[in-house]
Order: C-alpha cells, then sequence, then structure tokens
C-alpha cells in the first residue's frame, strides 16, 4: 500500500473526483465503483455510465484509532459505509463531523478533500469524502 | 450450482503439528514452518522425503518479511526436493485453502500422502506497516485506499449489527472472555491470561466500537498436518480422523458490495455444502473452530453457520454454552483471539485443534467430552473467501 | 456585455480566535481585535489544500448556474500563493472536478492576493473576443502566517469562484482598472515556507497606493464617483484598511461593512476581496452598484465596476451564501491549529 502509483490513482480519476459509476441498462442495479461485467446478468448486462449524486445516507460508523501507513496524520478519523441514493454502498471518510456526532441514516453528500500524501516529494490524491448535509447535525 | 461430484476415496489425516503462537523474535519464516512439519512427520512416523505434495498456506510473506515464492523456500529449508509445493493465498484463509488443496489432491486419486501447513511472520514489521500489510485482504482500491483498516471493517460490521440486533457491549465482550478462557488451558496459546468483561471495555478503542481485546493478536506461528486416503491411514497412525467434508465459497471482495454486511455468505454457502456432503446438521457437532478475527466475526460465524438465528448468537454466551463444558464448545484453544492469529497458519490450526479434542489428547483442561465430529470455519479478508471442514473420529 | 454569470464560495469550519494565537506570544489581543478588527480566522482541515477549496468553490459556482454544461467553459484559472504544487496546475484538478475537460484553457495564476482578480480580467477579455463563452476564475488560498508574526492573526484559507460570460449576466462589468508598479512590500522567496513583509511599509507604498489609485482611475474612466456606488468592497488585509480606503475616497463606512468579511474569518488572500464581493452579490438587489478593488503585494490592483441585474434573485439561493459559511464554525486552540497548519515538527506533509 505504500507505493502511490501515478497510472493507478490517475485511472480512479473518474471515480474519484466525480463519482462516475455504472449502470446495467438491463437488470437496472447502479454500481460504484464502476463494474464492467454485471454480476446478475453476466454478459447479457448492458453497462453504462451514470454519474452519482453524491447524496447518500451513514449506513454504518466506525473511528480509525490505529490508522494504516500514510494515515497516521489523520487519526482519529471516522470511516462510514454510505449507502448513496442510487443504492450501492460505498467505503469513505466523514468528514466536519465529530464522533460523538454521527448516527446510523445521517444524511450526508460527498465533497472534495487531499486523500493521501506519502511524503513532500510525491503526488497528492484527491477524491470524496462525505460531509453532513446543512442541519444533519441536529438529528 | 456446486457441480460437487462424490470423492474417489476418503481421506484421513494422520499427524499433526503446530509451533505456539506468539512473539517469536528468535524465529524466522523457515524455522517456523520447520519446526510445524517435523512434529507433524515425527507424529506420523514417516520420512519428509514420502511427502508427495506440500501445499502451504501463506498469506503476505512478500509484506512482512520481503520474502515471496514461500513454498519453495519452505520445501527448500525442509530439506525436500524434489517435492512439488505450492504457496496458498486467500488473505487468513490460506491455510483452510491449503487444507482443501490437499484434501482434494489426496481425495481424486492423485496423490498419497500429503502435506498441508501454514506459516505466517508477523512481527519482524511495525504496527503501521503491518495493518498496511493486513489491509490487502479487503478492496486495496476501494476499502483501504481510503483510510479503513482491517479491525475497521470488522467494525463497521459490529456497529450495524449491534443497531440491528441491538446486542450490548457487554455481550460482545463475553465472547473475548471465553477466549481467554480457553486460551488460558492451552499451552500453545497466543495469550494465557484470563480477562473480564471490564479489562475488554477498558482496553483502548482501535476502531470504534472494538477495543484492543475484541481484536487478534498479530502472531507468528505454523502448522502443519499430513492427509493420506483412509484406507491407508492405519500405516501412520492409531487416531485416524477424517475428513467428512472440506467446502469453499466465495463472496464479493469488499464488505460495502454484500448483500447484507451482517452475514458471511460464503460461510453459508459452504457450510450448507459441507452438511450435505457430509450428511450431517448442526445438531451432530461436538466441537467448533469457528474464525473469531474480532468478537463480532465470532458470533456472525455461529449465526451463518447454522448453529443459531441471525441476531441470536449472543443467547449461547449468556448460557455459557460455548465453553469446554457447554453444549457447544467454540475454540477450545482459545481461537484467533486467544490462540493467536499467525495468518497463513491459522486455518490449519483450526483443524489441529478438532484432531487433538477427536482424540482425546487436550491438555489442561480443555478437552470435550466424547468429541466425535468437529467443524471449522475459516475466513479470508471479511469475508471473501470461506472454508468449511468437517472431520469425525475414526 | 460581459459580466458575471454566477459565483460560489468556500471557507472551511475551523476557526481560531485571537485571543487564542495573542495567549501564546503574550500579545496585547486588543492590538488585534479593535486595532486592527478582527476576531477570529479560518483554519483548513489537515485534508483541505488550496486545490479541495478552489474544487468547493468552483462546483458552488456551477450550482448557481444549473443550466450550463461544464462542457461549455472555455477556460478556468486558479489564482493563489499556496498552490499544493511548485509545478503541477491547480487549474486542471478543478477543471477535472468540474468536468470541464478536456476542450479548455486552462492556467495557474499568482499575484499574491490578487490572483483571483487576475483570472477574471483574463477571462472577460476571451470573452468579449468571443474565443470562449465562458470562463472560470478561482481566487483561492491556505495562507500561512508566521508564528509571532502580526499576519498569523489574519491569514486565513478560503477560496471564491467567479463564472464570467456574456449570456445570463447577474452583475455586468462596465469596466475594469488595473493599477501596477514593482513594489516589494510583501514576499515570499521560492522553498520559503513563510512569507516575508517590510512592516510599515506595506501601508501606504503597498495596500493605499495601489487600492486608492485603481479605484481612481477606475471611477475616472468609467466616469462615476463615490456616490454612484451602493456597496464598496476592498482587499481585506485586516478590517481597517479598507475602512480607511474608503474614508480617504470617500466611501462611507456602510457601503464598505456589508463586504467586510475579515473579522469573521480573516484574510483568504486570493479569496479575500473575492469573498467579500459574494458577500456583497447575496444580498445586493438589481441596478444596484458595486466598487470591487483588489491588492496583491509586488504590486498591484484590480477594479471592477459592477452592476446587479435582476436575475441574481434567480440564482441567489441554489448554492450556500457567505453567511452560512461565516455561521458554520468550531472553534480550535493553538495546538489543533499548529496541528492543522503543519506546524508541528515532525508533523508536516
Amino acid at each position: 500500500m505504500a507505493m502511490l502509483s501515478v497510472p493507478l490513482h490517475w485511472r480512479k480519476y473518474k471515480e474519484l473526483y466525480n463519482l462516475k459509476g455504472s449502470r446495467c441498462h438491463t437488470c437496472g442495479q447502479a454500481f460504484f465503483p464502476v463494474k464492467r461485467i454485471c454480476p446478475n446478468c453476466r454478459r447479457e448486462g448492458k453497462i453504462e455510465a451514470l454519474p452519482f449524486s453524491g447524496r447518500g445516507r451513514v449506513y454504518t460508523h466506525t473511528v480509525i484509532r490505529a490508522p494504516p501507513e500514510g494515515f497516521e496524520k489523520y487519526a482519529p478519523y471516522l470511516v462510514v459505509l454510505v449507502q448513496l441514493d442510487e443504492g450501492p454502498k460505498v467505503t469513505s471518510q466523514l468528514v466536519d463531523c465529530s464522533p460523538e456526532d454521527v448516527y446510523i441514516g445521517m444524511p450526508v453528500e460527498a465533497c472534495f478533500r487531499r486523500l493521501r500524501v506519502q511524503n513532500k516529494e510525491g503526488i497528492i490524491i484527491y477524491g470524496f469524502k462525505f460531509r453532513p448535509v446543512d442541519g444533519a447535525l441536529k438529528r | 450450482m456446486n457441480n460437487y461430484l462424490s470423492r474417489k476415496r476418503d481421506v484421513a489425516i494422520v499427524g499433526v503439528g503446530t509451533t505456539s503462537f506468539g512473539e517469536h523474535w528468535d524465529k524466522g519464516l523457515r524455522e517456523l514452518a520447520l519446526e510445524a512439519s517435523l512434529a507433524a512427520v515425527e507424529e506420523a512416523g514417516i520420512r519428509g522425503k514420502e511427502i508427495q505434495e506440500f501445499y502451504v498456506g501463506n498469506m503476505s510473506g512478500g509484506m512482512f518479511v520481503g520474502q515471496e515464492h514461500v513454498a519453495a523456500l519452505v520445501a527448500d529449508f525442509l530439506g525436500l526436493k524434489p517435492t512439488p509445493a505450492v504457496r496458498v493465498e486467500a488473505a487468513c484463509a490460506s491455510g483452510g485453502v491449503a487444507l482443501r488443496q490437499g484434501y482434494m489432491a489426496v481425495a481424486s486419486g492423485l496423490y498419497d500422502l500429503v502435506a498441508v501447513g501454514g506459516v505466517e511472520k508477523m512481527t519482524d514489521v511495525q504496527g503501521s506497516w503491518a495493518t498496511s500489510a493486513l489491509a490487502g485482504a479487503m478492496d486495496t482500491e476501494w476499502e483501504a485506499y481510503f483510510g479503513a483498516t482491517f479491525p475497521g471493517i470488522y467494525a463497521l460490521m459490529a456497529c450495524r449489527y449491534m443497531h440491528e440486533y441491538g446486542i450490548t457491549r457487554q455481550q460482545l465482550a463475553e465472547v473475548a472472555v471465553k477466549s481467554h478462557f480457553h486460551g488460558s488451558l492451552n499451552p500453545r496459546a497466543h495469550f494465557r491470561n484470563k480477562i473480564t468483561t471490564e479489562d475488554v471495555e477498558k482496553s483502548p478503542l482501535v476502531a470504534d466500537p472494538l477495543r484492543v481485546y475484541d481484536c487478534c493478536p498479530m502472531s507468528d506461528g505454523a502448522a502443519c498436518m499430513l492427509l493420506a486416503p483412509a484406507d491407508k491411514a492405519g500405516k501412520y497412525t492409531d487416531t485416524s480422523i477424517f475428513i467428512e467434508a472440506c467446502t469453499q465459497a466465495s463472496d464479493t471482495l469488499s464488505l460495502f458490495a454484500r448483500r447484507d454486511i451482517c452475514t458471511l455468505d460464503a460461510t453459508r454457502e459452504a457450510a450448507q455444502q459441507a452438511f450435505a456432503q457430509a450428511k450431517l446438521s448442526p445438531g451432530d457437532v461436538d466441537v467448533l473452530e469457528v474464525h473469531d478475527c474480532f468478537t463480532i466475526a465470532e458470533l456472525l460465524a455461529l449465526e451463518d453457520l447454522g448453529f443459531c438465528p441471525k441476531g441470536k448468537a449472543v443467547e449461547l454466551y449468556d448460557e455459557g454454552q460455548t465453553y469446554a463444558g457447554g453444549k457447544l464448545p467454540v475454540n477450545t484453544d482459545g481461537g484467533l483471539k486467544a490462540g493467536g492469529h499467525a495468518v497463513g497458519a491459522t486455518g490449519i490450526k483450526q483443524v489441529v485443534e478438532l484432531v487433538r479434542q477427536l482424540r482425546g489428547e487436550a491438555e489442561g483442561g480443555r478437552q470435550v467430552k466424547n468429541a466425535e465430529i468437529g467443524l471449522a470455519q475459516n475466513v479470508g479478508g471479511s469475508g471473501a473467501t470461506a472454508v468449511v471442514t468437517i472431520v469425525r473420529r475414526g | 456585455m460581459v459580466g458575471i454569470v454566477s459565483y460560489g464560495v468556500y471557507i472551511p469550519q475551523w476557526r481560531i480566535k485571537v485571543e487564542e494565537i495573542a495567549k501564546v506570544w503574550s500579545h496585547d489581543v486588543n492590538i488585534y481585535k479593535d486595532g486592527l478588527m478582527v476576531e477570529e480566522k479560518s483554519v483548513p482541515s489537515l485534508d483541505e489544500d488550496t486545490a479541495t477549496l478552489a474544487v468547493e468553490a468552483a462546483r458552488n459556482c456551477l450550482k448557481r448556474a444549473p443550466t450550463i454544461n461544464p462542457k461549455d467553459l472555455g477556460a478556468i484559472y486558479v489564482g493563489s500563493e499556496s498552490h499544493p504544487y511548485a509545478v503541477k496546475p491547480t487549474a486542471t484538478i478543478v477543471a477535472e472536478a468540474v468536468n470541464a475537460t478536456p476542450s479548455l484553457m486552462a492556467t495557474d495564476m499568482e499575484f499574491a492576493c490578487k490572483a483571483g482578480t487576475a483570472g477574471i480580467q483574463a477571462c472577460m477579455g476571451l470573452v468579449k473576443a468571443g474565443y470562449i463563452k465562458y470562463g472560470l476564475a478561482v481566487g483561492s488560498d491556505t495562507a500561512q502566517g508566521q508564528p509571532a508574526d502580526p499576519l498569523e492573526y489574519t491569514a486565513s484559507a478560503g477560496a471564491a469562484a467567479y463564472l464570467v460570460g456574456e449570456d445570463g449576466v447577474i452583475a455586468d462589468i462596465k469596466g475594469t482598472y488595473s493599477f501596477t508598479q514593482d513594489v516589494p512590500d510583501f514576499w515570499r522567496r521560492d522553498g520559503e515556507r513563510y512569507p516575508q513583509h517590510a512592516g510599515r511599509f506595506t501601508g501606504e507604498p503597498g495596500y493605499f497606493t495601489h487600492v486608492i489609485n485603481c479605484a481612481e482611475g477606475l471611477m475616472g474612466q468609467t466616469g462615476t464617483s463615490p456616490n454612484d456606488y451602493d456597496y464598496a468592497v476592498f482587499h481585506m488585509p485586516n478590517g481597517k484598511f479598507p475602512l480607511r480606503a474608503g474614508r480617504i475616497l470617500g466611501f462611507p463606512e456602510e457601503k464598505i461593512l456589508p463586504g467586510l468579511v475579515v473579522t469573521k474569518v480573516g484574510n483568504s488572500y486570493s479569496a479575500s476581496s473575492l469573498t467579500g464581493l459574494a458577500a456583497v452579490l447575496d444580498k445586493a438587489k438589481g441596478g444596484e452598484k458595486i466598487l470591487v478593488t483588489s491588492y496583491g503585494s509586488g504590486a498591484g490592483s484590480d477594479a471592477f465596476s459592477l452592476i446587479v441585474t435582476d436575475r441574481i434573485l434567480e440564482v441567489r439561493g441554489l448554492a450556500p451564501t457567505v453567511e452560512y459559511y461565516i455561521n458554520r464554525r468550531r472553534y480550535i486552540d493553538y495546538a489543533l491549529y499548529s496541528k492543522f497548519t503543519g506546524q508541528l515538527r515532525g508533523f508536516a506533509e
């Protein structure tokens, strides 16, 4: 996990920057991240691009207190599963929210943040995180 | 769905060996593998060269000690040239999948004596590097990428489980208490100390709500078993243990793509197939080894294997049924939590414990009376791989 | 007529009060609170930087222009003095994040605190010449103040984005004027972490010479005087300088206060005057006139004469206002401030 491979990260920009996922036109299921084979329809599934709105709700949450390499500076931080309005769940960080304030069902929206920086020489990886929508912090 | 054909012949476990699990500063990966293998070979009374194929479970020699090609390394260090050796990797299910590969090699009629083992050397690296290495068990691009850790993924399950089924923090702690109690009776366990629920609830948070005492340790260790066809097992041992079923199933790599994040469908699928092949049901099982990488995982395992309905596993602990003297003894060696989790070795050491129980050789007061049928469940990652093995006393 | 079609801002949620900073250095807090009219300033989270702030502001700006296809943006300029990379543009990150790629011009700009307004001028030219339909100019900074230096009390973080075009303007740009001289009042050498400044020299020969001459130059060019304007927004290194500039030029306080955001969020450098302008646009009525004058050390000022159109009522509510961001705040102490701004040795990125 330590190598910040430039091509690997660049390939993810559409998904990381703009939550561009996919949908199977045949069965209607939406996928994030992008799927090239529909698990339901297999090769009969016609996959098309689907931009996600970035809105969803917290499905479950935790606080990472023993961080992995590269995330030491950010600990403790909230990691959540967000169930996007379009259906799929996604793993992400929850920001602008304290651990005491998060709750299952909290409405959230995608925002744009630094995901990682390996060191002062390498590239900076940007991408989505989630934050509570206006008013979500008062239950 | 599975096109399983019946095996050509029955398979028996004819020799077992493990190291103790813990921080072995003075032993590297080679030494651990040798120790466990020698113990199995001596028990079966064979020469190493009689082994026809060797399957080695190892999750991450590369990240932990910079070593790939681990099977070749082990075969070499054991002096087994030219015996073929295969490294099997399925994260924490590496050992179980290695066992299944060996089982299939014998059951198919191809080989008459196969070694299956697992080894992991985890303590040569520091905390955050090891955490990153273990993150390879999940979806590195879409889970670990955002800062999720392995405990974090199971914590997400625990949080949702507690929300849906209303169990308390203390009920979850009882699982760890039981594991440590059994660990205190197992001379090879990583942790030999007994704990209380207060100890659990006061320990530092790792990933809310999971605390240090909810999480299995990183252990160095190795385990090995020898497999032979049942009709030839008498050559090696008077106490053959037969493999009635050894099944495997897969599920999505990432937690977020699961059908239900509180259910391991791979466990359910593998268990259903195993019981069908063995023509047994959960009620027939006398002793269990489940994959308790975290306390929550043990509860999910009991439910997904079919021992109780979803959300009800805590009731078995409320009643003390999962202790060695209870109706459904679970992880009598301390499991992963207290027994230790040397990743690649765990799937093998689980079955080794079942073998000891079925032979009546479990020390320290953890022997289950009249144990005849045992079941082991080994899981990879957050549930993408599951192996279920049912063994029966000969 | 070329004008502003849309606007958007972003301010991070953390705040540190001047009392917290003064405590550490045993400074008299009144120098800053009363003397400079700054109460608190915004601080970026550990995972925020000039690029992330710029993206949030740009996205807010485009939220106020929902009928515009981002692919029709012909140019994106991001002005800052804290670009995340010394070499690798911030503008391309913003362009990608707002779905404007690949057929567009893009570049980063630097001119201390006026790099954002310089971007607006560049867009105006391209639009008026017919090269592009819409241009996006962003001013964004995560300004760093040297510990114990007076600038530590005001150097803050924020971003403001402006969409320039001819269709559907919410404010016509009647004229623009710039006043530029080589004056080394405030600078940062390559590789240095904190800027340096020449003390009181930054006042007269710096800020006031350029702001006054520029505003007067614009009014001369457009044949207007302070009475013609309902609002005046100046670059805000603190709360006092804009009011003094106003006095010199003949603008009463009431016209300046609506845009004087520095009191609550500090000086967000390239976003400073543009955030003040956004605060005014959040409340201005159709027909009202605004004079905006930025200032960038080194030195120069850009001024714009704007007339708000009625269309502003249709778009104003589509994205968060400056007041929303001012009110969305959580306070931190100097220890957390040090952590977030990378000032703890062994902890910086």
